[in-house]
C-alpha cells in the first residue's frame, strides 16, 4: 500500500492530525483540561447559579453554553497547543520530525486540523448536554455559523498559540504563562460571567482581544430572537486580525530547534 | 565514485568566535566515520551543518550530492539523523512511533523488520516514553532507518549508557555495516570509535586536529610502545642490560621501559631474566591507546 507521503499532502495532514490526536488522548492532563474540564464547569455553574428562566425567555443555562464553549476551544487550541508544542520543541521532537522529508506546513496543519478536530467535539458535547439535561435553546438553523465560529477561533487560537510558543523557553514555564494570560481574559469577556455584569471601560478592553469575541461569535446562535445562521462577521474579522498577527510573528520567530540547544 | 560526505573550508562563526574555524571532510560510500572531539570542539555544530539544521558562514558542503542548505524533501528522503537528544514521541508505543515516521517516507523499510533491526521486539507495543534511556536510543536509531536512508549521522549515540547497552547499540550499528549504510557518528568515546570506524577525525578548537584509520590516528602507529614489569627483591635496574637501561622511562616502584621496537626488547628483557633465572610476572608491553593520542591531540594549550 502506498504510504501517506506517496498519496499527497492531505494524507500527510490526515496521517499526522492522527498521531497528534493519540497523543492527547492519552495524556492525562491533557484529556482534563480540554475534553472533561469545559463540562465540569457547565455543571458546577448550574449547579450554583441555578438554571432558572431569564429574559428574554430561556433557561439561564443557554448563557454558559456558549461561553464554556469559547473556552473549550481555546483549552484545546492554544492552552493545549502551546504546552504541547513546546514540550516537543524542547524534547528535540520537532526537530527529529525536520530531518524527514516531512514538509514543515503538513507538520503544522495537522496539528492544527488536530485542536479543530477536539474542539468540534467538544462543543458539540456541551451542546448537546446543555440540549437534552439543561433545556439550553439553541436554533438549529445556527448551528453551521456556531461550527464554522468555532473553526475560526480554534485556527486563530492555534496560530496565536505558535506565536506565543517562540516566547517561551522551556515547557515548565509553558502552563502558567497561558493560564496567566487566560484567566483574565476569561473573566473579563463574558465566558465566566455575563456580559451586562461587566463594567462598560472593561469591556472595551476585552474588546480589544479575540476571547471575546470568540465567546460574542458564538453567542448569537443561542440567542431565541435572532435569526440567519449564526455568524457574527464583526467578531470573525477580529478574530482574523488576530491570527494574522499571530502568524506574522510565528513565521518570523518560530523555531524547530529546542531554545536550550548545546553548540 | 563521488564522496557521501564533502566539505571545504567549513566555517561558523558565533559572534566573533568561530566555532568551525576552516574543516575539510570526505567520507566514502559504506564508510562507518567517527567524528571525535570534546565538548565545544565544534562537532555538534558541524553535524548540524550537514543535517541541514544551522546555516553555515563559509565553505563549501555537499551531502549525497547536494548543499544541506538546499536540503529537500526529496533529500531527506535518503538522510537519516539520530540526534543528540530526543525525547520519545507523547503517547506512542514503538511501533506507532515507527508508523508515524514511515508514512512520511515514500519507500519506507518494514516496520517490524526494522524493530527487530534494533532489537526492541519485546517493546514494541510499550509506550516510548516508559523505556529505560538505551531503548529510547534504539527506539530513536529504528526512526532513523525507517525511511531506509543511504546516510545516517549518529549524535554521541551511547552517552550516558551503561556498558552492556553500550555493546548493544555497537551492535546495531555494526548491523547498519552489513546493510551498506554510511555512518557519521559523533563521540567523545575513544573505544567507541575504536571499536566501530574505519577512519577517524579529531576536531578540536574547531579544528581537524588529526585523521587516519583507528590503528594510524595521529601517528599511534610510529608511537612508542612501552614494557613494564616489576623486579624481585635484591634486583636493580642497575642490574639490567645496558640495552635496556638506555629505555628506562620510570622506575617508581614499577619498571617502565618505552621502545619503537617492543618485540626486540621483550626478548632481550627475557633473555637476561632467564639467565638470572628470575621471572617476571606482571610484565606487560603495550601499544599507546587511542585514549592517549586523543587526549595529547586535544589537549589544551597551557
Amino acid at each position: 500500500m502506498k504510504t501517506p507521503a506517496a498519496r499527497g499532502p492531505l494524507a500527510l495532514i490526515l496521517h499526522q492530525s492522527r498521531y497528534d490526536l493519540l497523543g492527547i488522548l492519552r495524556n492525562r492532563q491533557a484529556r482534563f483540561f480540554t475534553l472533561i474540564l469545559p463540562l465540569l464547569f457547565l455543571i458546577i455553574f448550574v449547579g450554583i447559579f441555578g438554571n432558572h428562566v431569564v429574559p428574554p425567555g430561556v433557561k439561564l443555562s443557554t448563557y454558559y453554553v456558549p461561553g464554556l464553549s469559547a473556552l473549550a476551544v481555546i483549552a484545546s487550541s492554544f492552552v493545549n497547543l502551546v504546552i504541547s508544542i513546546t514540550a516537543q520543541r524542547e524534547g528535540g521532537i520537532l526537530k527529529r520530525r525536520r530531518a524527514t522529508p516531512v514538509p514543515a506546513w503538513v507538520l503544522i496543519a495537522g496539528r492544527t486540523l488536530t485542536a479543530v478536530t477536539v474542539s468540534l467535539v467538544v462543543v458539540a458535547v456541551l451542546i448537546t448536554f446543555g440540549r437534552f439535561v439543561y433545556g439550553v435553546s439553541v436554533r438549529v438553523s445556527a448551528l453551521p455559523g456556531v461550527a464554522f465560529t468555532a473553526v475560526v477561533g480554534s485556527i486563530t487560537f492555534c496560530v496565536l498559540g505558535y506565536a506565543l510558543s517562540t516566547a517561551i523557553s522551556n515547557e515548565d514555564a509553558a502552563q502558567p504563562m497561558v493560564q496567566a494570560i487566560m484567566l483574565p481574559l476569561y473573566f473579563i469577556s463574558g465566558v465566566f460571567i455575563a456580559n451586562s455584569q461587566i463594567p462598560s471601560w472593561l469591556r472595551h478592553i476585552a474588546q480589544v482581544f479575540p476571547v471575546y469575541h470568540l465567546a460574542d461569535g458564538l453567542r448569537s446562535a443561542f440567542d431565541p430572537t435572532g435569526h440567519g445562521v449564526g455568524i457574527v462577521w464583526s467578531d470573525i474579522g477580529v478574530l482574523a486580525i488576530w491570527a494574522a498577527i499571530g502568524l506574522a510573528v510565528a513565521l518570523t520567530r518560530f523555531s524547530w530547534l529546542p531554545k536550550t540547544a548545546s553548540a | 565514485m563521488e564522496p557521501v560526505v564533502s566539505v571545504h573550508g567549513l566555517r561558523k562563526r558565533y559572534g566573533q568566535v568561530d566555532a568551525v574555524a576552516g574543516i575539510d571532510l570526505e567520507i566514502e560510500r559504506g564508510e562507518i566515520f567517527a567524528f571525535l572531539g570534546p565538548n565545544g570542539a565544534g562537532k555538534t555544530t558541524t553535524v548540524e551543518i550537514l543535517e541541514g539544521f544551522r546555516t553555515r558562514t563559509a565553505g563549501e558542503v555537499t551531502v549525497l550530492g547536494v548543499d544541506p542548505a538546499n536540503g529537500d524533501a526529496d533529500w531527506r528522503n535518503r538522510v537519516g539523523a539520530v540526534l543528540q537528544e530526543s525525547n520519545a514521541e507523547p503517547g506512542l508505543s514503538v511501533r506507532e512511533s515507527l508508523q508515524l515516521y514511515s508514512g512520511y517516507y515514500r519507500e519506507p523499510r518494514d516496520i517490524d523488520e526494522t524493530i527487530a533491526l534494533v532489537g526492541l521486539e519485546e517493546k514494541a507495543d510499550t509506550s516510548g516514553t516508559q523505556l529505560s534511556g538505551g531503548q529510547r536510543r534504539r527506539l530513536d536509531a529504528a526512526l532513523a532507518l525507517i525511511g531506509d536512508p543511504e546516510l545516517i549521522f549518529l549524535d554521541e549515540p551511547t552517552t550516558g549508557f551503561d556498558p552492556s547497552a553500550r555493546r548493544t547499540a555497537w551492535h546495531v550499528i555494526e548491523g547498519l555495516r552489513q546493510l551498506g549504510k554510511t555512518v557519521f557518528l559523533t563521540t567523545h568515546y575513544m573505544d567507541e570509535a575504536e571499536e566501530l570506524a574505519d577512519r577517524i577525525a579529531v576536531i578540536a578548537g574547531g579544528r581537524i586536529v588529526a585523521e587516519g584509520t583507528p590503528g594510524t590516528l595521529g601517528g599511534r602507529n610510529s608511537m612508542a610502545s612501552t614494557i613494564r614489569f616489576t623486579l624481585p627483591v635484591g634486583t636493580g635496574t642497575d642490574d639490567l642490560p645496558t640495552e635496556l637501561r638506555a629505555l628506562l622511562a620510570n622506575e617508581d616502584g614499577r619498571v617502565t621501559l618505552t621502545t619503537q621496537t617492543p618485540l626486540v626488547h621483550v626478548g632481550a628483557l627475557a633473555q637476561w631474566a632467564l639467565a638470572r633465572g628470575i621471572d617476571l610476572p606482571d610484565l606487560d608491553v603495550r601499544r599507546p591507546t587511542l585514549e592517549d593520542v586523543y587526549l595529547e591531540l586535544t589537549e589544551e594549550p597551557a
